[in-house]
């Protein structure tokens, strides 16, 4: 049969953010794909070293919607061990909280959009519901249901009340009731099984070679994570297991979220539990010594990782921010080969992309390396430019 | 007949103002079932007639081109087909149009929307419409086949091709859905796959090709289209019943006649309500499977089923002959 080109995006029901393939078919199998990832250039890394550091927190907060916590707590963890502070104990629990509430929120939602890709609505419905619940502790201990603003340099904005943990400790039995039931509808649901089985095969050597993280990575039996690999906040004083699964495709991503569901909500628990007594924060010094550090934390999609340069101000000289979907985009373009259009959805969704916290831009010249900077009145006619071109092609 | 009587069941009751009027509710059911099934509010009872209100005010986009007199008639063929093939279900009683055949006639006439579909979607010249298109035609013959054989068993016990006359049969007898529970689901599932409902939603799955066919559809194009399956989910439901569940008929006579009347149009409500009910259920409990694993359940299950069905019926009828 003739090659044909699908083109999925930057405008697609199935995107809930720009993104452009160009997926080639023949017939309903896929055989190639061409892939571009940039349509939303925020300038976030620039704003951010233009902001003090009390400033620049819930400007990171804003790279992503869902995992506003873990950038935001990956360059707490970064500028605090610059400063050589002490953070309470009893901060680093309600961190370690809110991280675990946000994976859990991001993991429920995932399995929503997974099975609404694949057309199965009813747990769409039903996980967003029971999302609920995550979202309605969060706003009780922040004030907010996403971009929670509790973390600042030198510890947490807000303390958790006695009633509050009691409050929240009495929602935990229902959810995990609801994460039980959907451990049995994902095994047992016989459309799901037929649409999520040997789907987006990833196998342990692809998966390393392509340097995919989070439950990608360990769907695919990669046993890394950054809590127990290199821990931070209080995930070392706190008994969990890290989740891997051997299955390697859209299957096995899904059972490694549902089973992180169940050991965060451990997680939780143990922390509402053991809360330490004590102050929630330190005075963080201005200033910060002239100093590299590389800070990594375990964002619920997978690795992410913020690179900070400090120069003695009170301000980062250069902030670099890799995204966990970056890292995971070139390892659905192996998965996606040899498999049929109607699969091309859920394998996309299973590395749960977030697309806009990806976009970068650098200029390079002939040798490969960075040569010029753009301002914003240079990119945006660039950016008309390139549409007018493909347009018309 | 009278001829105005005839006029008045074509037009008025139980012809095209009830068959609409009960197509908009019967959505409305629809929707407000699988709504409350999933959490959700639902829609009011005036919603489907209030989107079609709204989408045939809507503009006509013709897409660059496209053939526009092809693209308008499509809708429209689909449409009339369906709004004829229920002329011949029996609704109060038997249906005065009915004759010898008239059973071939309705199942052909159901099978026009999925042609319309697929020539919309040709006709569409884009990528998305074209795939839709042709998964609709695929899928039409991977269903269609077994869809037919098992409606056709009745009329084969029965001795009649008149569906009429088949319900009428099965009041002397017993109904179908005992004699023939295999043809029953067959064509339960049958009619789900040609309403393209979950979880044979193939050709119009909305990640996948947005909307299939139906993405270069708009304004009264549109809303005609999803008229014509409103309609064809009463007019199959119907069929159903009357083939497999006894239709509006009673096994003994009531008097007065309009009495008998008021309950055959009663158990044709409940009937095809129950219908709906079951394929509600399909609807929200499944998911969308692909195609090329509809053909694998299609030709080795589906089929497999019926021609067991056809075997257990002509065995059965000999018997009965014999007997």
């Amino acid at each position: 049969m003739v090659e044909t080109i699908l083109p999925i995006g930057p405008q697609h029901p199935a995107l809930k953010e720009p993104v452009n393939f160009k997926v080639i078919v023949d017939g309903e199998t896929i055989v190639g794909l061409e892939l571009d990832v940039s349509y939303t250039h925020r300038g976030i890394e620039k704003a951010a070293e233009q902001r003090d550091f009390i400033r620049v927190v819930p400007l990171l907060e804003r790279v992503c919607g869902i995992c506003s916590h873990a950038h935001a707590q990956a360059f707490c963890t970064g500028i605090e061990e610059v400063m050589q502070l002490e953070v309470p104990p009893r901060a680093q629990y309600i961190r370690t909280i809110v991280a675990e509430l946000e994976r859990m929120h991001s993991h429920i939602l995932w399995l929503g959009v997974a099975a609404h890709e694949v057309g199965f609505n009813t747990l769409f419905m039903w996980t967003w519901r029971d999302r609920e619940t995550t979202q309605d502790i969060l706003e009780e201990m922040t004030g907010n249901r996403m971009n929670y603003g509790i973390n600042e340099v030198g510890g947490v904005r807000r303390d958790l009340t006695a009633g509050q943990i009691s409050s929240i400790l009495s929602r935990l039995p229902k959810l995990e009731e609801q994460i039980g039931k959907y451990v049995g509808m994902v095994k047992g649901e016989e459309t799901m099984l037929l649409r999520f089985r040997g789907i987006g095969k990833l196998s342990k050597a692809e998966a390393l070679k392509y340097g995919t993280v989070g439950p990608t990575a360990r769907a695919s039996g990669v046993d890394y994570d950054i809590r127990r690999d290199d821990p931070y906040i209080a995930y070392s004083e706190i008994p969990w297991k890290v989740v891997t699964d051997t299955n390697g495709d859209v299957y096995g991503r899904t059972l490694v979220r549902i089973r992180e569901l169940q050991e965060s909500l451990g997680i939780i628990r143990y922390c509402l539990e053991h809360l330490p007594e004590g102050p929630i924060g330190v005075q963080a010094p201005k200033v910060a010594p002239k100093a590299e550090i590389f800070s990594r934390y375990e964002a619920p999609r997978g690795e992410l990782v913020h690179f900070m340069r400090t120069n003695g101000t009170d301000r980062v000289e250069r902030l670099d921010i890799r995204t966990p979907t970056l890292a995971n985009w070139t390892s659905v373009t192996v998965s996606l080969v040899n498999q049929h259009i109607a699969d091309i959805p859920v394998i996309v969704a299973a590395i749960d992309p977030c697309l806009s916290c990806t976009s970068r831009i650098t200029i390079l010249n002939e040798q490969g390396r960075e040569k010029a900077r753009m301002t914003l009145e240079q990119l945006s006619e660039y950016g008309r430019k390139y549409s007018r071109e493909r347009g018309r092609c | 007949m009278d001829p105005l009587l005839l006029a008045v069941y074509i037009l008025i009751f139980p012809g095209f103002l009830f068959l609409l009027t009960y197509a908009f509710f019967l959505q409305y059911l629809d929707r407000k079932i699988a709504a409350r099934m999933q959490q959700r509010v639902g829609p009011p009872l005036l919603q489907p007639f209030a989107d079609f209100i709204k989408m045939l005010g809507k503009e006509v986009i013709d897409p660059a081109g496209v053939d526009r007199v092809a693209f308008d008639a499509a809708p429209l063929i689909a449409f009339a087909a369906v709004m004829t093939s229920f002329l011949y279900i029996p609704v109060v009683g038997k249906s005065p149009f009915a004759f010898q055949g008239d059973l071939v006639l309705v199942l052909y006439l159901l099978t026009l929307p999925t042609i319309a579909l697929f020539l919309l979607g040709w006709f569409s010249r884009n990528i998305f419409a074209t795939v839709g298109g042709v998964r609709a035609v695929t899928m039409l013959f991977i269903y269609e086949v077994p869809f037919f054989l098992a409606l056709l068993m009745p009329a084969l016990m029965a001795g009649s091709w008149s569906i009429s006359e088949i319900a009428a049969w099965q009041m002397e007898h017993t109904w179908f859905a005992i004699l023939q529970p295999i043809g029953l689901v067959v064509g339960l599932i049958g009619l789900q796959a040609k309403l393209e409902r979950q979880p044979f939603d193939i050709p119009e799955a909305e990640t996948e090709l947005v909307a299939g066919p139906w993405t270069e559809l708009t304004g009264r194009r549109l809303a005609l289209m999803h008229l014509t399956m409103h309609v064809m989910l009463v007019a199959g439901s119907g069929l159903i019943a009357a083939l497999f569940l006894g239709g509006p008929l009673l096994p003994w006579t009531i008097s007065p006649a309009w009495l008998s009347g008021i309950v055959g149009f009663a158990l044709f409500l409940g009937k095809t309500l129950a219908i709906l009910l079951v394929l509600a259920s399909i609807k929200v409990a499944t998911g969308r499977i692909r195609i090329d694993q509809l053909n694998d359940i299609g030709w080795k299950y589906l089929a497999s089923a019926t021609i067991l069905q056809v075997a257990i019926v002509l065995i059965m009828g000999s018997w009965w002959v014999s007997g």
